[in-house]
């Protein structure tokens, strides 16, 4: 246990609540957290680009993406400012969609967005129904703020490996740190062993 | 260890840290409370001092029903053990060496890693010159009232200019608006002399602030944000 504050005593969960991470709290509506402006990306010229270690390039315009078949995931949301969301609803299309037919022996994903930010993941957890390219949220298109109008979601990973503004995946045969990794959080970022920073 | 009121509902708490590595302006820290029953909560706020040793200086904002805040500017006694988590964030930070002009965009309780770089800058002894546009509700609402101005006086290249989006002091000269194209023309900097931007608020302002920079012809990645959601703690 760690060093006791005198007189603290904290706003429990009520018994029975839906256990939250480590260090997490549960917030009801959504904070927005970026590192700069926000990007506003005219679908005619949106793209999704997903280039191999093989320098192999694969693309999907706004309406190659819109024919694909949609998943309407309902997942818990978890960042690692602390806060938590739970039963985020969501409409997008499984990696595994857009991936299945990608010729690769990488292991790792660098993602990038319209603005520049980058996040590294491994190419696993983009796979196996666990993460998706999503353009709606609690039935609306994706607003700018929140990442539209297409955000990356791998919600078992804290929420910055969540890409806004998506734009494009790099698959790596090495590991490459992105933007916040650089910086020093977490290359993996597992909510629930609390990899918040590098080393943790 | 000290503590003191910035306003009626944010106070700043002087910590004394041992084996504290030093930080950069703009960093932040997780802080840790632990209940006598083992519970715990933490929270991020952003370091308010310029590194000085040991010393670390928080300043933090009540936020109603902040099980962390609360704790911190109402219970919590100078003396008290708290935890501490860092230096953290390496990105919304300013050296010292850095050669370019800045403008500092603060709202409300953003002021706070603003400051740390106003500090900063004038600890490291840089003589970049600095553009603060602080946007508060009202005069009685700005943290470190005393301070900007006397540094706004004797640190030279250090401009200050308010913005009251509720209620301006007597005589102001324009109504209470919001930070817009305006202020950010007149109190800003040209995008022409490429200043480092860094914007600090609630999501809303930060949105607006970053827009209206990046509309002005500001490079996009030298427009830096930091947001403080409205639930924060």
């Amino acid at each position: 246990m760690g060093i006791v504050s005198p007189g603290f005593r904290g706003r429990r969960r009520p018994a029975g609540a839906t256990e939250l991470p480590p260090g997490q709290y549960l917030t009801e509506d959504f904070p927005v957290l970026s590192a700069g402006p926000t990007p506003r990306v005219p679908l005619d010229r949106w793209e999704l680009l997903v280039t191999t270690e093989t320098d192999q390039q694969y693309r999907w315009t706004w309406s190659e993406l819109m024919s694909l078949p949609t998943e309407s995931p309902v997942v818990d949301l978890h960042c690692v400012t602390k806060w938590s969301k739970l039963a985020t609803a969501w409409e997008g299309v499984s990696l595994d969609a857009l991936l299945g037919g990608v010729e690769t022996a990488a292991e790792y994903a660098l993602v990038s967005s319209y603005g520049g930010y980058t996040t590294n993941l491994p190419l696993a957890d983009l796979l196996d129904g666990r993460a998706w390219i999503a353009f709606r949220y609690d039935g609306r298109d994706l607003v700018p703020e929140h990442g539209g109008p297409a955000r990356l979601l791998v919600p078992h990973l804290y929420l910055w490996k969540s890409a806004k503004w998506v734009r494009g995946i790099r698959l790596l045969v090495r590991d490459r740190p992105g933007f916040w990794e650089t910086a020093g959080y977490h290359d993996y970022g597992d909510p629930w062993r609390e990899q918040r920073y590098q080393g943790d | 260890m000290a503590a003191r009121d910035e306003t009626p509902s944010a106070r700043t708490l002087v910590l004394d840290v041992p084996d504290w590595p030093g930080h950069q302006a703009g960093q932040h820290v997780d802080v840790r409370l632990t209940a006598e029953d083992g519970y715990t909560a933490q929270r991020s706020y952003s370091i308010a001092n310029a590194a000085d040793g040991g010393r670390l200086e928080l300043t933090v904002q009540r936020v109603p029903e902040g099980e962390v805040s609360e704790y911190l500017t109402g219970v919590y006694r100078v003396g008290d053990p708290v935890e501490i988590r860092g230096p953290v964030g390496g990105w919304f930070v300013w050296r010292p060496a850095e050669p370019d002009p800045v403008l500092l965009v603060g709202g409300g309780s953003g002021i706070v890693p603003l400051m740390a770089m106003i500090r900063a800058r004038k600890a490291g002894g840089s003589r970049v010159p600095f553009r603060l546009i602080y946007s508060v509700r009202s005069p009685e609402d700005g943290y470190y009232a005393d301070e900007l101005r006397t540094r706004a006086r004797d640190d030279s290249g250090l401009d200050v200019a308010y913005v009251y989006t509720r209620r301006a002091p007597r005589n102001w000269p324009e109504p209470p608006r919001r930070v817009g194209v305006a202020a950010l023309n007149t109190a800003g900097w040209p995008p022409e002399l490429a200043p480092l931007c860094y914007v600090c608020g609630p999501t809303g302002f930060v949105e607006t602030v970053a827009d209206t920079l990046v509309a002005l012809g500001h490079d996009p990645a030298r427009v830096r944000t930091e947001r403080f959601g409205p639930t924060g703690g």
